[in-house]
């Protein structure tokens, strides 16, 4: 089993609190419509997880931003994907 | 009043910094937008630097660009699960006064580009996320920032934001990206002692190697791996079409572990440790997915245009040069003194076909059309490949004559003789 926490763990990040630059449009089309779920394996960050109602949760903390979720969710269009405010989000040493 | 540049530049990448120098150099104002704290801590590349296309920009940069090593031999390997088959060519050739190829780590390169643009004159501000484009009617007159009272106006702004490519998409100038023409790439850094690196790849000095990698590590998705050398360190990535990703169901990180357990790459990163980690979204749809390069006030370059020539592994080369060739395109028109206006900034796209840049990509057009369809290129042949060398090298008591049977009778029960035919043909006629 990968612990995906501690590959992030090595990451520098400046964290927005409480303004994720990232949003599920409408929570309920993940839970109701989509079949695949393709973000909840897709992400390299693992961000976004299968809750236990059948719906999926977004946490932004580790996002590297490589716009996977955005591209991947294209059925449905659901992820509401913008840049973290200027300085803020992940912050690469070496790139 | 607010203030108004010659030029904007959004984005700190090899596109951005290319044109933000390039058009500083000759004089004009310049203001460069970053996102990043400083430039450099957004991006993310394997990463080779060719030389040839920075130094069209910067003739002397090897003077004090952060450097890793210049690259001596490539490498490229087949692997099936427990073995590969590859080719190597290495030349003292590449040791020259001015080496062709060098890997670099993109934080330090990008803050030194950026350091070059400073010192040309141009007003670079990071931690600023660009929000907006600003039109007036079709033309674009300036962007929207992150930062109070953020509107800021030019003559052109010249769009290098990267491969998300946002600005131009909320302005409506292209598309959606698809996940068929993007590939997703993750990788890592592992630190070893200078000498350790140089022993285990059988290099001196500031030689360096890198290593290609298809096979069995994709899970037959169409994608490749990579392992390259640094000064103290390996950098070691794997990326797959989005598309494939989501037929396949498997995460990104999983092909990572595996790449990284293979017995052909465990031991080139043993006692290693691990700094970072890192995911990057690459544009291969190639030629036909090129979004419209330019229009009234603003141009596109770099991954923003889609400029990658996914064959070859080039991506930052055809970024400078795109970013370079936009800002010829606007110092041409201010010297000529003509506005900034969509039928004059079609130079921009003419010189960018008539440079390798759309050359290239035009070679290989087809390509991601017929990888899309014969997935049996990265999952039948290279196991094909493996078992044939494996009969061959295994001395056992059979004939030769009965060994090239097998291997022939492996290959057709595979892909059947016509499909043999027809995988040459098509590989011929997409790389011809």
């Amino acid at each position: 089993m990968i612990k995906i926490e501690e590959k992030l763990f090595q990451n520098r990040y400046r964290v927005d609190e409480g303004r994720p630059h990232i949003q599920i449009s409408d929570p309920q089309v993940c839970a109701d419509d989509c079949k695949t779920q393709s973000c909840t394996f897709a992400c390299p960050a693992a961000c976004y997880a299968k809750d236990e109602g059948g719906g999926v949760v977004l946490t932004t903390d580790g996002c590297l931003e490589c716009g996977t979720c955005r591209v991947i969710c294209s059925e449905y269009h659901n992820v509401d994907w913008s840049y973290p405010r200027g300085g803020h989000g992940i912050l690469f040493k070496f790139g | 009043m607010a203030e108004k540049f010659d030029a904007i530049v959004v984005g700190a990448g090899p596109a951005g910094n290319a044109a933000a120098y390039t058009m500083a150099k000759a004089g004009l104002s310049v203001l460069q937008l970053e996102r990043g704290e400083t430039p450099g801590t957004k991006n993310v590349q394997g990463a080779i630097l060719y030389a040839d296309a920075l130094e069209r920009i910067i003739p002397d940069f090897r003077d004090d660009a952060p450097l890793e090593r210049h690259v001596i031999e490539q490498r490229m390997w087949v692997l099936d699960e427990k073995s590969f088959i590859g080719t190597n060519y290495r030349s003292d050739a590449f040791n020259s006064d001015q080496p062709n190829r060098y890997t670099i780590l993109r934080a330090p390169f990008d803050k030194w580009f950026s350091g070059k643009v400073k010192a040309a004159g141009g007003l670079v501000i990071c931690e600023t996320t660009v929000t907006d484009l600003i039109q007036e009617g079709k033309k674009v007159i300036g962007v929207r920032t992150d930062r109070e009272g953020g509107d800021i106006y030019a003559d052109v702004v010249i769009l290098a934001d990267g491969v998300n490519s946002l600005l131009a998409k909320k302005a409506g100038f292209h598309g959606e990206l698809e996940a068929k023409n993007v590939a997703l790439a993750v990788k890592e850094i592992h630190f070893l002692p200078e000498e350790v690196v140089q022993s285990r790849f059988n290099i001196k000095g500031n030689e360096g190697v890198v290593i290609e990698i298809a096979g069995a590590v994709t899970h037959g998705m169409v994608g490749t791996a990579f392992l390259y050398t640094n000064k103290e360190s390996i950098t070691l990535g794997i990326g797959c079409l989005l598309s494939d990703f989501k037929k396949a169901g498997i995460a990104p990180y999983t092909l990572l572990e595996e790449l990284k357990a293979h017995p052909a790459i465990a031991p080139l990163i043993e006692g290693g440790e691990m700094k970072e980690y890192a995911a990057h979204l690459i544009p291969e749809g190639g030629y036909k997915a090129v979004p419209t390069l330019y229009g009234e006030g603003w141009m596109i370059a770099g991954d923003s245009a889609g400029l990658v020539n996914a064959v070859h592994r080039e991506g930052s080369n055809l970024a400078m040069t795109s970013g370079r060739l936009a800002a010829e395109t606007v110092i041409a028109l201010k010297e000529m003194k003509l506005p900034c206006t969509a039928p004059h900034l079609a130079r921009y796209k003419a010189a960018l076909d008539d440079s390798f840049v759309m050359k290239d990509l035009r070679k290989y057009k087809e390509l991601p059309d017929i990888l899309h369809g014969n997935p049996h290129f990265f999952s039948v042949y290279p196991q094909l490949l493996n078992r044939a060398a494996h009969t061959m090298l295994m001395v056992d008591g059979q004939d030769k004559h009965s060994k090239e049977k097998t291997i022939r009778g492996s290959f057709v029960e595979q892909r059947s003789l016509w499909g043999l035919v027809g995988d040459a043909y098509r590989m011929w006629r997409a790389t011809r």
